[in-house]
């Protein structure tokens, strides 16, 4: 017992309260999550969409590069010939279970159309929807066209 | 035959066993520690690992140098970059490159930035097993700007893949995100919420360096003082010196037993020797001490993160190294010459090879010397990879640093050692 003053007057304890005082009076830190959320940068790495051009044209090419890139081998692309005689994918599917969101599919994509969004509030109900398909991917590009366009436009100049 | 009661034999007390963890939550994750109990006094200890193994080494054998840097980001999963960093400094070192000055300091920073993120939940959850929750919710406070600032930066907010070989993937953005203007929140508010926003990343950090060391001090006040925490933790878990040598040691835990070993000093990789901080040591070697230790490299940190950020202000330039072989081609060279684009679906579907040979290179990652052992055969994928955790080490010695003690100073020296089963079981 150095101090006996200090060992009965518990001067630390109430210097640490008054810490925790303080702290109940300042502003809240806390969002309200679904209604505000925090702030998301346009690098953003969330769900996939596959994307088309402005005249509806899918921009996939089915050059396979993102399937041979990806590290969890979670693509996986079927191609033909398509009736206007383009290279198309037949089946492009993406298991988001697989997946580890480090972007390398849209890093080597040369035609930008795979493409991971901002959206990462998604869900699954049933057995199987976990493999986006082609379609789904298509229709969440399409959905979406505007605010992934004005993403990947603000990192542009990065990269 | 008549037994006295004194001839019979004293009736044995066996010690009692039991099971803390896997699903237990002051065991960080899955450690499945079986406990032997005199009591309540632990007379064994025996970590069980393995439950969180994921084959990372093997399965790099398997894939091209850079498709295992996401794998890495989920070694220690609270210390994202660095892990990453260790990685590509063994295949650079392989290669033979090193990349621009802009990009080492920006490692530099980052390697720091997560050094405090690291720390912070160490602390964070050190101090939540001790039973303070107030330093978790003030730790997690501090620790979402810095989540912040790797989303900005890499996309995610913890996986970043953002260290390539080579350099780094993208150049610090220009700007920050902000907030955005709800029905909960006045026009007002959000400017206030924006105000360390409004200015590039690097003003972001900057005013997050101004304002942590503030913020430290009320981490010290809850806790460097208080009478409860030092019954928790001072003498608990004694490590001496050689001792700690031996068992093979590092970062804060090394430290902390007062042994002056810091890789940022002892062997500088990137621009750490153009840096001025300071290691902390310890002078016990227990739990208080490494306490001591972590929270003033909190403050090192802050230091060099503010000379990185004087230094990258004043110096814009490349990120990568201009080397066609382990970087592909900008999006705008990729889509306008035919050169680019061959060298882009090269380096997309072959990678690149890496001269053969074997290297170590380590970094001082927030809970020690973390190691990639990266052998090559010449071929664009690694022969052999193998990861030096530090967390193996520290675990290794928990029976030896619990004997003796209680059942709740378990918690404490689980705490003290930083365990994250990420690394470990790898």
């Amino acid at each position: 017992m150095a101090n006996p003053l200090k060992t009965f007057l518990l001067p630390e304890l109430l210097k640490g309260m008054s810490v925790t005082a303080r702290t109940f009076f300042t502003r809240k830190y806390t969002l309200n999550y679904p209604e505000e959320k925090a702030p998301q940068s346009p690098r953003f790495r969330g769900l996939h969409a596959l994307r088309r051009y402005a005249n509806g044209e899918e921009r996939c090419i089915a050059c396979k590069l993102c399937e041979t890139t990806c590290p969890a081998t979670c693509i996986t692309i079927d191609s033909d010939v398509s009736a206007d005689g383009t290279r198309r994918t037949t089946r492009y599917d993406i298991d988001l279970f697989k997946c580890i969101y480090c972007g390398f599919c849209e890093e080597a994509c040369p035609v930008d159309a795979i493409v991971l969004t901002r959206i990462h509030e998604y869900h699954m109900e049933n057995r199987g929807e976990n493999v986006m398909s082609k379609d789904k991917l298509l229709a969440v590009g399409e959905r979406y066209e505007t605010l992934i366009a004005a993403d990947k436009a603000a990192d542009a100049p990065y990269r | 035959m008549a037994q006295s009661t004194n001839d019979l034999p004293l009736a044995e007390i066996r010690n009692y066993t039991m099971n803390f963890g896997p699903q237990h939550p002051a065991a960080h994750g899955v450690l499945r520690l079986v406990l032997e109990m005199d009591g309540e006094v632990i007379q064994k200890a025996d970590p069980h690992i393995g439950l969180l193994h994921r084959a990372t080494e093997k399965l790099a054998e398997s894939k091209h140098f850079n498709h295992s840097i996401g794998y890495m980001d989920r070694l220690d999963y609270v210390s994202m970059m660095c892990n990453e960093h260790a990685y590509v400094l063994a295949i650079e070192k392989l290669l033979g490159i090193k990349p621009p000055e802009r990009a080492q300091y920006i490692r530099v920073l980052f390697d720091e930035i997560t050094r405090i993120l690291n720390h912070l939940m160490w602390l964070g959850a050190h101090a939540l097993d001790i039973g303070a929750m107030t330093v978790f919710l003030l730790c997690f406070k501090e620790r979402e700007e810095l989540m912040d600032v790797y989303e900005a930066v890499s996309g995610t907010r913890m996986h970043a893949t953002y260290y390539r070989p080579g350099g780094v993937y993208r150049d610090l953005p220009q700007s920050m995100p902000k907030y955005q203007p709800s029905k909960w929140r006045s026009r007002k508010e959000v400017d206030r919420l924006n105000e360390t926003r409004s200015g590039s990343m690097l003003d972001f950090i900057d005013a997050f360096a101004e304002r942590f060391p503030v913020a430290i001090a009320d981490y010290e006040t809850l806790l460097t003082d208080n009478r409860i925490w030092k019954q928790r933790t001072v003498n608990i878990g004694v490590v001496p010196p050689e001792r700690a040598l031996q068992l093979g040691f590092s970062g804060p835990m090394l430290r902390g037993s007062g042994v002056v070993w810091d890789l940022r000093k002892k062997q500088p990789y990137e621009v750490y020797e153009r840096m001025d901080f300071d290691i902390p040591v310890g002078t016990n070697g227990d739990c208080y001490d490494r306490y001591l230790v972590r929270i003033e490299e909190l403050r090192q940190s802050t230091r060099i993160i503010r000379q990185c950020i004087e230094w990258l202000r004043k110096n814009p330039g490349p990120v990568m190294a201009d080397d066609r072989k382990v970087r592909p081609p900008s999006r705008e060279h990729m889509k306008g010459d035919m050169e680019s684009l061959i060298h882009h679906f090269k380096f997309f579907t072959e990678g690149y090879d890496v001269p053969a040979g074997e290297t170590y290179a380590a970094v001082e990652a927030p809970k020690g010397e973390f190691g990639i052992y990266l052998v090559s055969d010449g071929a664009n994928k690694p022969y052999r990879l193998k990861c030096r955790a530090p967390g193996f080490a520290h675990l290794a010695s928990l029976e030896e640093m619990v004997r003796g003690h209680m059942l709740a100073d378990v918690v404490a020296v689980i705490g003290t050692q930083d365990i994250v089963f990420g690394e470990i079981d790898r």
